[in-house]
């Protein structure tokens, strides 16, 4: 198949399309409203549902209705459409169903703005509903990544039974670059034995908090996101082998330090990058061998720095870790060399 | 009419004595049946005493949040067109905190039927004030007697959806047997209109909460007769010409 130049909200619509979701349902909210008009015409062509909702938490009340028949389920949001959402990817956790929610990050806090912003980490990793649960987030750094992470999104749900998160931002989903898709997925809703169809001659069937159904429930909830730490951890890396400084970052803060890394490379100075792409699980795999590092550096569109939590246990107190923030500008590659210029002449503070 | 109770009520409700969530259930499980709906049927249940009715009915059910429950079962009749789907909730639960979601699956004319329990108290939590609590009526919230100059007046849905475009509106009453069959027609029609896929249909149903009304079983009947019934009027509203 040939390449097509596409908006990353338009291939992510496009590819969970091809990864068999067949219902979404969504409010509109910029960044991300194209993904909601990609769908309201895409959806009902492959025979599939689209609802604009009244509000994010109708829409994920749909979504949770959908994921309940073993539909392929998605819905998208951004900002204060996102908080809304979480009482729903709860209770979706909860009862273990699969789905996949977009958040199209902007910045801020409250109303905020609808320029780039990478300020949903806590609420997307750290969950930001109630109780015990964790969503699997995965953040890309391209249009392409986006559509393969559709892709993986869809199928780890459905094998976890558990809400996946895509966690991108403004400057990935409104920028157009050639994508390749995958072949159309055909997913059958009858093939799970959980998903409800009417009970017919069996047994009924309840979706709820799955507390209810299993005396062990607190370890089995216990093992089930280990195995997702121990399994589902994705990372890349770039020049960290003998890296001295290594920086940390996701979405387009990352395609920010590769610019950074190489600027500085070409002066002599040795620094790296991890990229995470899996946030959770995050990927503490990636900081286990790295000989010569001697610090590390959390590259964030964050005024106050929110992944910089998940470095320090990461590296658990061996290395120093300094933040690089941006905000309400963002950096541009040699505004992080100055702050690694700092952070190598000891004029950076650690985070803690 | 069936004598023997219906196959999907596998168990004696867990309801308190008097309350008449217990009939609503029956009534529903003896419609499904005789429909021959029930291994069809598809339930998004609310939160609060209607969340207790898939202890002892058996069918497929999903645990909506509050208030979420229309939403929740819009989502799977999309999804499994050719299935029964409604919604089982409360009027705290409809009327409060998912009004908008009630309002919405009529707004669209959503082919789904929503079964709302009203019985003028948030019964789960202790007997708080709900919506539809009656003006004077004491609850945990309003000890001297429902104000409503400061909280409005109660709110009836019927008087909000007859307005919308939706196939079918009822209310009916659990407080004698005369109002306990015509409710059970109301449920039967409701679900009649989605096998039709005529779009919405709402079945409110006035019941008694002893408990929290803090009067008997018998005297609860009788004020659903006698004042209840005087503000929320009975009988069908919104149903096809002949």
């Amino acid at each position: 198949m040939q390449k097509e130049l596409m908006k990353g909200n338009d291939a992510i619509a496009e590819a969970a399309v091809r990864a068999g979701c067949r219902f979404f349902s969504g409010y509109p909210i910029t960044p991300q409203s194209e993904i909601l008009e990609y769908l309201s015409w895409r959806l009902p062509e492959v025979g599939g549902n689209f609802v604009q909702s009244e509000s994010e938490l109708s829409g994920i009340s749909m979504v949770y209705g959908a994921a309940a028949t073993g539909t392929r389920a998605m819905t998208s949001s951004s900002g204060p459409g996102f908080s809304l959402l979480q009482e729903g990817i709860s209770y979706i956790a909860s009862a273990e169903l699969p789905c996949v929610i977009v958040d199209v990050m902007r910045y801020g806090s409250g109303l905020a703005d609808i320029f780039t912003g990478q300020g949903d980490y806590w609420q997307a990793v750290k969950n930001g509903g109630h109780g015990d649960y964790r969503c699997i987030v995965y953040a890309p750094n391209s249009v392409q990544e986006a559509v393969d992470l559709t892709a993986l999104s869809f199928q780890k749900a459905d094998e976890y039974r558990n809400p996946v998160i895509i966690l991108s931002d403004a400057s990935i989903c409104q920028m157009m670059e050639p994508v390749k898709f995958p072949p159309m997925i055909e997913h059958d809703n009858n093939q799970y034995e959980w998903a409800l169809k009417g009970k017919g001659k069996g047994k009924s069937k309840r979706h709820t908090s799955t507390m209810y159904y299993n005396d062990n429930y607190d370890e089995y909830l216990n093992l089930k996101y280990k195995r997702i730490e121990d399994n589902e951890q994705k990372w890349e890396t770039y020049l960290v082998e003998d890296a001295e400084i290594v920086l940390v970052a996701y979405g387009i803060s990352s395609r920010i330090c590769v610019e950074a890394v190489d600027k500085s490379r070409s002066q002599g100075k040795k620094i790296g990058l991890i990229r995470p792409i899996s946030l959770y699980p995050f990927p503490t795999k990636a900081f286990e061998e790295l000989p010569e590092a001697k610090a590390f550096a959390s590259v964030e569109i964050s005024c106050l720095s929110q992944m910089i939590e998940d470095i320090c246990l990461a590296v658990k107190g061996r290395l120093p870790v300094y933040p690089i923030r941006s905000g309400m500008s963002v950096y541009e590659s040699d505004d992080i060399c100055s702050s690694i210029d700092k952070i190598l002449n000891s004029k950076c503070k650690e985070v803690y | 009419m069936i004598k023997k109770r219906p196959k999907a009520l596998y168990v004696d409700h867990k309801y308190c004595p008097g309350c008449g969530h217990g009939i609503v259930n029956r009534l529903i499980a003896e419609v499904l049946e005789e429909m021959n709906e029930d291994e069809n049927a598809l339930c998004a249940v609310a939160v609060g005493c209607s969340s207790l009715m898939p202890d002892t009915f058996g069918i497929d059910i999903v645990q909506a949040q509050h208030g979420r429950a229309a939403a929740v079962a819009i989502g799977m009749k999309k999804c499994r067109p050719d299935s029964m789907v409604f919604s089982y909730q409360g009027d705290g639960d409809a009327l409060a905190i998912g009004l908008s979601e009630t309002m919405y699956a009529a707004i669209r004319n959503d082919n789904i039927t929503v079964i709302l329990v009203n019985n003028h108290n948030f019964g789960m939590t202790g007997g708080q004030m709900s919506p539809t609590t009656l003006e004077n009526q004491r609850t945990t919230t309003t000890p001297f007697g429902r104000d409503v100059a400061k909280t409005g007046q109660p709110l009836d849905i019927v008087k909000l959806l007859k307005n919308f475009d939706i196939a079918y509106l009822a209310r009916g009453t659990t407080s004698n047997n005369r109002e306990i069959l015509k409710t059970k027609k109301y449920i039967k029609k409701a679900f009649e209109n989605q096998k039709q896929r005529k779009g919405y249909s709402m079945v409110e149903v006035l019941s008694p909460c002893p408990t929290n009304w803090g009067i008997s079983p018998l005297e609860a009947c009788q004020k659903i007769d006698n004042v209840s019934t005087e503000v929320f009027l009975t009988g069908e509203f919104k149903k096809e010409e002949a």
